[in-house]
């Protein structure tokens, strides 16, 4: 599987985005977001987190503007798979490809821990090295984390389970302790916590690594 | 032709830095003080005459970038 890494200025999990797809089996390539284009045959966009322009705004609002996002879009409207974490789903909701919205943690800090989260959808390309209601560990590092969406959108993630991750106990206020969301395809998945963070033994924990070993592999 | 804008969250949607400047408030003594909301305000400088014209520009903007509609209102003020 070939992936692109998209790197913004701000962005700083573009490196572990990169080496967490390397360890698992994977070709992946940085892309500056000058460039205009993509390059051919890329199975997977990742946005890493970060910030991204500062942050100015809101999270993620200019970089979902800015060019190369165009060519991002192109990408998902073919059906492309795509992969926002942290700043990246703040970015993937900025541009509408997911519903809803990352506000500001209800306690109003920065939390930076790790967390327990429970897997809910396990068919997609991104879950489904996982069982339904497997717990994992996995950190997360944000300001703006706290998943608001109208209770229409909320329905309709339930009822064609686009819910990928929720938290066992909720660390930012997030509506239904959303932690990650899909796509209606469910090729696209946006995500708060950080998954490539724990993918190898250093890391004291491994339970992000069948996130990027499952990737376009046939379960 | 300068605009203000003015971008609120919606009402129903919790505003946490509005909460913790509102008890700041209250902790200097102020306990008259029941809710604050913030907000942001833009001026935008715009190369425009026609108020109509403006108008329907600013709120285009708004609308792609400006504001979250998700969340947020907007208000929009030739000045």
């Amino acid at each position: 599987m070939r992936a692109a890494v998209i790197i913004f200025p701000g962005s700083n999990c573009d490196r572990d985005m990169l080496s967490a797809l390397r360890l698992a089996g994977h070709e992946a390539v940085p892309i500056w977001h000058k460039e205009t284009e993509l390059p051919k045959n890329i199975d997977l966009i990742a946005i890493p987190g970060g910030f991204s322009f500062g942050d100015y705004l809101r999270c993620g609002a200019i970089a979902a503007k800015s060019p190369i996002f165009r060519e991002i879009s192109r990408h998902i409207e073919r059906g492309g798979y795509a992969l926002g974490i942290c700043n990246g789903f703040q970015i993937l909701t900025e541009a509408g490809i997911l519903p809803g919205i990352l506000q500001k943690n209800i306690g109003t800090k920065f939390i930076s821990k790790i967390v327990d989260l429970r897997v809910i959808n396990t068919t997609s390309t991104f879950t489904h090295k996982y069982m339904t209601n497997n717990k994992i560990s996995i950190p997360i590092a944000h300001h703006e984390g706290n998943y608001f969406a109208s209770k229409d959108d909320l329905e309709e993630l339930k009822d064609k389970n686009c819910i990928a991750f929720k938290y066992k106990d909720n660390p930012n206020g997030a509506s239904e302790n959303i932690a990650g969301i899909l796509s209606e395809n469910h090729r696209v998945l946006g995500m708060m916590p950080h998954p490539e963070r724990h993918i190898e033994d250093a890391h004291g924990c491994k339970d992000g690594y069948p996130f990027f070993e499952g990737l376009f592999q046939t379960s | 032709m300068i605009a203000r804008v003015t971008v609120m969250l919606k009402e129903g949607v919790l505003d946490p830095q509005g909460e913790a400047v509102k008890h700041a408030l209250n902790s200097l003594d102020y306990d008259k003080v029941k809710s604050v909301r913030q907000g942001k305000v833009m001026e935008i400088g715009l190369d425009e005459t026609s108020e109509i014209e403006a108008n329907k520009s600013i709120q285009e903007m708004c609308e792609k970038l400006l504001a979250n509609t998700v969340i947020e209102s907007y208000e929009i003020e030739i000045i």
